[in-house]
């Protein structure tokens, strides 16, 4: 379990994001502490991917301050940036291999982007992430031709490729099967146990994410509802926070006249 | 009138927008190219001539065709006209000039577009609605290093070498009509067209060639990086890159004619 005097692995403070005009994210601070599974977790349109985007660095906050193991990646030349991208691992919701490589040649592809090993050094170390993941013998395979549990596994063994500090993992369990997506998660704990890695993950998977979460980040129209270890989320007074536990759908607070107006479009 | 003005406003600087896109992927598919080495992220050998391949080797039956028809064709009208003169065996210069200076680049330039110009954005955009682009980014891996670099690299050296080949052939096909019709011999075609036809001639052809490899590599690519909205985005950014790239061609090319011929 994670320890609170441990440095903290991921700070956000009063970050505000979105698109356009359209502010998505609104004024959320949280923090990761150093080998600890962080949830952040959220219905649909919750922000949770806005949040994720923006800790990989893929959208620039508008205000707010972001640090990823102690660094914060706006203030970083290319060379900083990419040894702190080196500790970084990230694990695609749809897998996004690349579909002109193989499998082998995914996992391979950090190696031989960033290092100076030998070819023989690379597939070796390829084919060992690929057996951490049970995936072993999979290396010739392209993506187009692996299941959807195998997808996700696969971009999990590209993420360990650089043997990351800090692991995202993007709805590890959408769209697999209950046994699939338990092994996703057992595999997840292994890691974090075995490797002492960080990781956060984001899924509106309730069951899923009680199993392995340390801590919950509870995401609600851009904004923190709470943050803390699972019991104090699970025993949480919020009634939006019971209602997202619960399956509870959102009760409609619409007047009348306003519903009149929405439907005639005026 | 103000929403006229709003629109061509908005046009305006959409344009302005999109030239400084293609002049910063320009700079920096040429910084990764020239530096990428020393800063230990070359671009890679292998991407590269697989693109020359694709872009290059893979299009020359196509150009092969149409140049010979091409050639072909500009001989039947030279003569025709020319005829009327009674002047039928100066059609060889006719030819020789109008298809090093114009009709080599030109049909090149839109057969890469049409073949080329759209795989480069299908491909790159159908890697942005999968996410492959934002996971090469958080890999460290520069989307422009890795996917743009090699493109225009290919292009840049492979829509020359095609423009020549279409030089070739065209002459190759309007010299075989001219046997046919002028019972002209082609030892006898080939010292004219040798004679008429100036380093000048070609070199204008070639350089015209290089720029529309560069206009069709950076159209391709840049509406593949703009993909948004899944498998219609990508149909749409194909569609757009294959008509804005034969636009500004043909654009380029008339300035480029006139600022070369004055």
């Amino acid at each position: 379990m994670s320890d609170s005097a441990q440095p903290l692995a991921i700070e956000v403070e009063h970050l505000v994001a979105g698109y356009g005009s359209r502010r998505i994210l609104d004024d959320v601070s949280m923090q990761v502490r150093t080998g600890e599974i962080m949830i952040i977790m959220g219905g649909s349109g919750s922000g949770k991917s806005t949040l994720l985007r923006n800790l990989l660095g893929l959208n620039r906050p508008s205000s707010g301050v972001i640090r990823l193991l102690g660094k914060d990646p706006s203030g970083l030349n290319a060379d900083e940036r990419l040894a702190l991208q080196k500790n970084i691992g990230v694990s695609f919701q749809g897998g996004a291999l690349l579909s002109s490589l193989t499998v082998g040649e995914n996992v391979a592809l950090p190696l031989r982007e960033h290092t100076r090993l030998a070819e023989a050094t690379i597939a070796v170390m390829a084919r060992v992430k690929l057996e951490v993941v049970n995936l072993g013998g999979f290396e010739h395979m392209m993506p187009s031709q692996l299941s959807g549990g195998m997808i996700k596994r696969a971009a999990l063994a590209r993420a360990l490729a650089m043997d990351p500090k800090l692991l995202f993992f993007d709805e590890p369990s959408a769209g697999l099967d209950p046994v699939v997506s338990s092994e996703l998660d057992d595999l997840i704990l292994k890691l974090r146990d075995a490797l002492g890695m960080t990781i956060v993950v984001v899924t509106h998977e309730l069951e899923s994410a009680f199993k392995i979460a340390d801590r919950i980040t509870v995401l609600d129209h851009g904004r923190v509802l709470i943050s803390g270890p699972v019991e104090d989320v699970r025993n949480a007074d919020s009634e939006r926070i019971q209602d997202l536990l619960h399956r509870r759908s959102r009760p409609v607070h619409l007047s009348a006249d306003d519903y009149m107006r929405r439907l005639t479009g005026e | 009138m103000r929403h006229i003005a709003n629109s061509v406003g908005r046009a305006a600087i959409g344009l302005v927008e999109e030239f400084g896109y293609y002049l910063a992927l320009t700079v920096e598919s040429l910084y990764w190219l020239c530096w990428g080495r020393v800063r230990g992220q070359p671009v890679r050998l292998a991407a590269t001539v697989a693109q020359m391949m694709e872009t290059g080797v893979a299009a020359a039956p196509i150009v092969f065709m149409l140049s010979f028809a091409i050639g072909v064709m500009l001989a039947i009208q030279g003569i025709y006209t020319l005829r009327q003169f009674g002047a039928e065996t100066q059609v060889v210069l006719g030819i020789s000039l109008s298809v090093t200076r114009e009709f080599g680049p030109l049909i090149t330039g839109i057969l890469v577009a049409g073949r080329s110009g759209s795989a480069l954005a299908a491909r790159i955009g159908s890697m942005q609605v999968n996410q492959e682009i934002d996971a090469l980014r958080v890999m460290g891996i520069s989307p422009v290093r890795y996917l743009a670099a090699p493109a225009v690299f290919a292009m840049l050296v492979m829509v020359p070498a095609l423009t020549l080949f279409s030089d070739l052939t065209a002459l190759f096909g309007a010299a075989v009509f001219c046997s046919f019709e002028l019972g002209m011999s082609h030892v006898a075609y080939w010292d004219e067209a040798i004679s008429f036809i100036t380093v000048d001639d070609i070199m204008q052809g070639l350089i015209k060639s290089a720029v529309f490899g560069l206009i069709v590599a950076l159209v391709g690519i840049s509406n593949g990086f703009a993909v948004a909205g899944g498998a219609e985005g990508v149909g749409r950014a194909t569609t757009r890159a294959v008509v804005l790239s034969i636009c500004y061609l043909v654009l380029a090319d008339m300035l480029f004619t006139y600022f070369l011929n004055r």
